[in-house]
């Protein structure tokens, strides 16, 4: 370990890092713009200026930028050399000539690192009294604003579309100071991740669209620790809200999971909690239509609604695992179901068979990123979970680091690796029913429909381990592709394979697995991940996995044919015609003699209700969910829940008369009690008795301000804060706001860090670890070797499409295709219009083009639909957006099953084609 | 006096096509290259103490010597002749590349078989299309003649060449900018190391070398490093173009031993002033390089005697301020230049330049005072060598600094006159 002298104090430093990390890390101050941990060092912005001495008797040194600057072993270096600190001074009074006097009405302002920065470098007079260059800002779509004369040049926002993310339509233009970063023209940036520009650039170019409608500063917001909702990967996010109202999602630094990034789903899908279709009151069915009512009434009406009858519960797979354990107990185990399809119930099932028995790594977002080969089997991670796609973009990279290291260039010159590696990169294979935007960085991409790709995986596990089954009758061109994949995945040093159940098929999931179990026997660094569709798919998974048969179709069967008339049914945070036909469902709520719903949103399914009681969303509620690493992970209330909205749990304890659970934490050991797969989750964050000298954590900042004056006009005195019973959190500014545990740390600051820069001072190393460990608990890994699974060997007949009508495909949608975030407007507004996609030459045989209309018809209903033509899928494939609204009645039980269709005309009523609709 | 690099080269004269260049010499340098060893051919360069003739003068075969050679270093290895003559007052590589392109083209492949280089760029800046054109029309010659392509003359040897114009910017003179701008990216300059010896264009091992260092080689390795030595005065070795601009009697560009007088360009080569103004101070070697004044006139213009007076020879092309132009509207015009070829990289660069052209153009309106003047010349030392990211800036900030010290009176004159005393 070298050891460097930093104005005269010796310290032992780790000799990977550059000048500017270690210093960060050695928790000093030393300002900077250009250098992003994630996304290494340039050398442009000269702001991370510092002396260094050649050795003790130099006195008068050199400077350099510590970020481009290496250790070495006894290093003498000046952060305080009265000339360096002079360049650092004049150097942000530089940037400052152009940059706008406009804090006070700049949403940055409060967080802005060019604000931080400017105090810290200590330029407090202008001088220039020049006119300052200005340019022309763009209307970059519903997420991002874009205010171009705030620019200071750092190139942040380029290297992080174009070289961390790899997408092309964010450019730097024009040259000298008037250098621009901007799209060819206006329109929404194309990437899934832009929503990053936000917290990437270091003041207020890129600032959050959706914030802005309901603006509030960011010492203004009370912030709790969340967990993102829109997907399985868990990514840890920091809501900020205000009055009431949900304003914005900022990213929530985990070393091992979304480390400095989200996706745009993540950050711009929360505006739902805010809209009008919540619930808000109990609703009582009273002849025809559904009336508000009280708690106490809602308490009386389940009682009597539930009175000598079977009550059947249905969980799902968006509610934590404390709701969904509450309502298991309500109604006993053999009443409780999952609220899954049974075909989807499998594929989770499946997926956490092959999770609880995988002698490969489960490997995290971070173990993703240090991958060498990876190969995607089925699944559309852009869309799917595109997080983990953006980790598996930096996996790529991977070869230009390892290229870099033999020719001794550092991994943080991120300019010089990358035109070292140019376009090499570790392989990536993407088999794919559809074409997806990861292909272009792919060494080879195959289409077709999912059994087929199950096949593919199948030979290749087979060529990897010839102990697996094998696949006869494939074609030379899928032997050769099979030979190649298998070849290069035995070769890496930490091969990956990722599938999952997008493609609704166990068979993809059973290859996946194999193929792991193959490279696992030779090599142990060998991971699989496998994802899931929903944020606690995995949790539910684990409390059903002793009755796996215990589905929806299950309880709809069961109540139709055995209990018809005689049971009351309970439904969880769980719209059931997004989960089965519509027939199905409503043949189950005709044959309930009463329908209980616990949701936070009006939908077809509390349509149907005799009582529905109003959920708390993420927002206002806590609990437990399990991503798709198997990682449980504790949410926390951002704010307090309002009228007789109530976390699901605290509906479900009180409807319970047999227990007496009054907090969380309860419910939380019982449930880890239950399952030994589930032991874990009492330690996924501190209990509610956690304190820290006596206090609890504050949510909100020390700066907060109003909260005496809002209703200072019509009286002084002050509202007794809400109190929190759940948590060690306070819905207030009192309470400790450092040295937190990192599961409880509702948002980062730091003295003189007021930007989410700030996070250098949580970390245990530059991208490490938080101080305190990453938040979460791992329930599952490798298993050990008595535990760990055989072959699956149930191989699928090879698949040709065409024969029997056309095979339909789901074709998934970062914005559409998922629940929550669709209701919210910059989503949708970001979300493809339902449409029947099929090649080019299926196009021609049918006669209708782009422009052209399509009769759809399944088992489950019919649609007419606009054709969009995708020469990537095989022919004689359909491919049908999943999830989207306007599609409604279309379920994962379709895909996989056969579609036919004709030319049709256009429907009249534009509006018709969204209105979808089965039967 | 010989003067090897411009004997096909005269005014009015077309260039000579391959049968006329070879048959005064051209491509024996090749011949004698291609009959020893790329090691023993880049040893003769190293010996002749040729110096890069861009602009910094690094030794051209201790440049060459960094490229990693042997079976296992990267191939391919690409040559890359630097003509984005940019450099204000200057156009000596269009003279030799217009004049004489054969010239060049066996300078490429001479330096491309030393280094191991396959394939070869001539990056020409772009306006200088009739330069291109020529340089076409001498590689197709070229290619018929087993000149260039596969099996050169039967030696083993492969060299491809191509002709890549330039979009415009004068940091594509600056080689890592040009690297990237061949690369098809934005030309800006990347950090060293790497150096582009080791990783260049398309990562790859990559040497850039100034259009007339190139052409220096085929006589280098035709007449061997001794003569080339003494072509030299003293200690400096070969020719050189050097030049004059300004209000000189006859302004041009001339072939002359290197370390000739100051003296010597100007008012033998040059004619002296014209009549009624007399010579103030002069740029040695471009735009980018500081004012030397009367009291310089009898250094040899070499790259060590130019820099131990305080500039730098550069490109060796002088330009000649007179005592009727104004000084600040002279720094001006230079850093209005600057300003504009910025890449926009680095931030004193980026916004450094445009505020000293503010304050300069108000100084030059009259409209300046003592404290912005103060400012002023603060600016010289943020731009300088280390504090931005290549070399531009403080090239750029050289006239300026230089004027502050030698023409001060100048400066203060507009403030206490309240405008140009100039006009």
């Amino acid at each position: 370990m070298p050891t460097i002298v930093i104005d005269g104090e010796p310290y032992d430093v780790d000799g990977d890092k550059n000048l500017l990390e270690t210093c960060l890390q050695l928790d000093k101050d030393l300002p900077y713009f250009c250098w992003h941990p994630a996304m290494g060092s340039v050398g442009s912005c000269r702001q991370c200026a510092v002396t260094q001495y050649q050795d003790e008797n130099d006195e008068r040194g050199r400077m350099v930028m510590s970020c481009m600057t290496p250790i070495t072993d006894g290093m003498i270096v000046s952060l305080k050399d009265e000339a360096t600190q002079e360049f650092r001074d004049s150097c942000i009074e530089t940037v400052m000539t152009n940059h706008p006097h406009d804090c006070p009405v700049c949403e940055e302002g409060g967080e802005c690192h060019l604000q931080d920065m400017t105090n810290m470098s200590g330029h407090t007079q202008r001088v220039y009294q020049g006119p300052k260059r200005t340019h022309r800002n763009q209307d970059l779509g519903p997420f991002i604003n874009h205010e171009m004369n705030r620019c200071i040049a750092c190139y942040r926002c380029v290297r992080y579309y174009q070289d961390y993310v790899g997408d092309t339509d964010l450019q730097a233009q024009g040259s000298g100071a008037k250098v621009f970063f901007g799209r060819h023209k206006d329109g929404a940036l194309e990437s899934e991740f832009s929503g990053n520009l936000v917290e990437v650039c270091p003041t207020g170019v890129f600032t959050d669209k959706t914030f802005s409608k309901h603006f509030v500063r960011k010492w203004d917001l009370q912030s709790a620790p969340s967990v993102c909702m829109h997907c399985a990967i868990g990514c840890n996010t920091s809501p900020g809200e205000r009055n009431g109202t949900l304003r914005r999602i900022v990213n929530r630094y985990n070393g091992d999971v979304n480390g400095y990034f989200l996706c745009d789903r993540g950050r711009f899908g929360y505006d739902f909690v805010n809209d009008q279709r919540r619930l808000a009151e109990p609703l009582v069915q009273q002849g025809d239509s559904l009336d508000s009512t009280d708690r106490d009434d809602a308490l009386a009406q389940y009682a009597n609604l539930s009175a000598d009858c079977e009550v059947i519960g249905i969980g799902s797979p968006r509610a934590s695992l404390e709701a969904n354990f509450a309502l298991q107990q309500l109604v006993g185990e053999d009443n409780f179901y999952s609220g899954l399809a049974s075909s989807e119930q499998a594929l989770h099932q499946t997926s956490l068979t092959v999770l609880e028995s995988t002698s490969a790594l489960i490997a995290s977002l971070r173990q993703v990123e240090q991958a060498d080969a990876v190969l995607v089997l089925g699944e559309d991670i852009l869309n799917t979970a595109p997080r983990l796609a953006l980790a598996v973009k930096q996996a790529t990279k991977n070869l230009g680091l390892n290229m870099a290291a033999d020719a001794r260039i550092p991994s943080w010159q991120a300019a010089a690796v990358k035109n070292l590696a140019q376009n090499q990169r570790s392989p990536l294979f993407m088999l794919t029913p559809a074409a997806t935007r990861m292909d272009s960085i792919a060494q080879s991409c195959h289409n077709d429909v999912p059994a087929n790709l199950a096949r593919l995986g199948m030979a290749i596990a087979n060529a990897i381990d010839g102990g697996a089954p094998g696949v006869n009758d494939l074609d030379d061109q899928e032997k050769e592709l099979v030979a190649v994949i298998a070849e290069t995945l035995k070769g890496a040093s930490k091969p990956l394979v990722i599938s999952g159940s997008g493609c609704f098929d166990v068979a993809v999931v059973q290859a996946a697995a194999n193929i792991s179990r193959a490279l696992a026997a030779e090599n142990d660094k060998a991971a699989i991940h496998l994802v899931l569709p929903e944020v606690n798919s995995l949790g539910l998974a684990m409390l059903c996995s002793k009755k796996p048969e215990a589905d929806l179709n299950a309880a709809m069967k069961r109540t139709v044919d055995q209990v018809n008339g005689q049971a009351a049914v309970v439904v969880l945070e769980n719209d059931l015609y997004r989960r089965a036909g519509k027939g199905l469902v409503d043949d189950f709520f005709d044959a309930a003699q009463s329908v209980v719903v616990i949701d936070s949103f009006h939908n077809d399914t509390t349509a149907r209700a005799q009582l529905a009681l109003p959920a708390a969303t993420f927002a206002e509620s806590e609990g437990t969910m399990v991503s798709s690493e198997a990682r449980a992970q504790r949410y926390f209330a951002v704010h307090n829940t309002e009228g007789y909205v109530a976390s699901s749990w605290k509906w479900l304890a009180e409807l319970n008369k047999s227990v007496s659970w009054t907090h969380l934490d309860q419910l939380t050991a019982a449930c880890a009690n239950s399952s030994p797969l589930l032991a874990g989750i009492t330690l996924a964050a501190p209990d509610r008795e956690f304190r820290l000298n006596d206090q609890k954590v504050a949510r909100q900042s020390h700066r907060y301000s109003g909260r005496g004056s809002a209703t200072a006009h019509i009286s002084v005195n002050e509202t007794r804060v809400a109190q929190d019973d759940e948590s060690a959190l306070a819905f207030s500014m009192e309470g400790r706001q450092s040295n937190l545990p990192p599961a409880l740390q509702p948002g980062i600051w730091s003295p003189g860090w007021n930007s989410n820069e700030a996070i250098n001072k949580f970390q245990d190393e530059i991208g490490g670890h938080l101080k305190g460990g990453d938040p979460g608990i791992r329930l599952l890994d490798k298993a050990t070797a008595g535990t760990q699974s055989g072959w699956f060997d149930s191989i699928p007949q090879k698949s040709m499409p065409g024969s029997q009508g056309y095979r339909l495909v789901p074709l998934h949608h970062i914005f559409g295709s998922e629940e929550f975030s669709s209701g919210s407007n910059a989503i949708a507004q970001r979300s493809p219009k339902p449409y029947a996609a099929l090649c080019a030459a299926d196009a021609s045989a049918l006669e209708v083009d782009q422009q052209g209309w399509l009769k759809v018809e399944l088992n489950s209903g019919q649609w007419t639909l606009s054709v969009a033509v995708d020469d990537s899928l095989p022919r004689g494939v359909l491919g049908l957006p999943s999830g989207l609204t306007g599609l409604g009645g279309l379920q994962g039980a379709a895909y996989g099953g056969s579609a036919s269709i004709s030319k049709t005309q256009s429907p009249v009523i534009a509006s018709d084609q969204t209105s979808g609709g089965g039967e | 006096m010989e003067t090897p690099l411009t004997q096909n080269i005269g005014p009015g004269k077309a260039p000579p096509n391959l049968a006329q260049y070879q048959a005064n010499g051209g491509y024996e340098g090749l011949r004698n290259a291609l009959n020893v060893s790329p090691e023993a051919a880049m040893d003769v360069v190293k010996e002749s103490n040729l110096s890069g003739r861009g602009g910094a003068g690094f030794p051209t075969g201790l440049k060459w010597s960094f490229v990693p050679s042997g079976e296992n270093s990267p191939t391919p290895k690409y040559l890359v002749a630097n003509g984005d003559e940019m450099e204000p007052g200057t156009f000596k590589d269009r003279l030799l590349v217009e004049g004489d392109p054969h010239q060049l083209i066996e300078g490429m492949i001479i330096s491309a078989y030393a280094i191991g280089a396959s394939v070869g760029f001539i990056f020409l800046r772009c306006e200088y299309v009739l330069a291109a054109e020529r340089c076409e029309k001498a590689i197709a010659e070229c290619l018929e003649n087993n000149l260039l392509g596969k099996d050169i003359l039967g030696s083993g040897f492969d060299f491809e060449l191509y002709v890549h114009g330039s979009a415009g910017r004068y940091i594509c003179g600056e080689e890592t900018a040009l690297i990237n701008s061949l690369e098809g990216r934005r030309a800006n300059p990347r950090a060293k190391p790497p150096f582009p010896q080791v990783s260049g264009l398309w990562g790859k091992p990559t040497v850039v070398n100034n259009v007339e260092t190139l052409c220096n080689v085929p006589h280098i390795l035709r007449n061997g490093a001794e003569w080339y030595q003494n072509l030299g005065i003293g200690a400096d070795s070969g020719t050189k173009l050097y030049g004059a601009s300004g209000r000189v009697k006859t302004p041009g560009t001339w072939e002359l031993p290197l370390g000739v007088p100051v003296r010597d360009l100007i008012e033998k080569h040059g004619g002296g002033m014209q009549d009624g103004y007399k010579m103030k101070g002069f740029l040695p070697g471009g735009g980018s390089t500081d004012f030397l004044t009367g009291e310089h006139l009898d250094l040899p213009m070499n790259y060590e005697s130019i820099g131990k007076a305080g500039s730098r020879m550069g490109t060796g092309q002088l330009i000649i301020m007179d005592d009727q132009v104004c000084p600040v509207g002279m720094v001006l015009n230079l850093i209005q230049f600057f300003a504009q070829e910025s890449c926009g990289w680095c931030t004193p660069c980026r916004d450094g330049l445009p505020q000293i052209q503010h304050l300069l153009e108000k100084l030059e309106r009259g409209e300046g005072s003592w404290e912005e003047l103060e400012t002023l010349a603060e600016f010289p030392r943020f731009l300088g060598p280390g504090n931005t990211f290549c070399a531009l800036a403080p090239g750029a900030v050289e006239p300026l600094q230089s004027a502050l010290k030698y023409f001060k009176d100048d400066f203060d004159n507009h403030i206490k006159q309240k405008c140009c005393p100039y006009g």
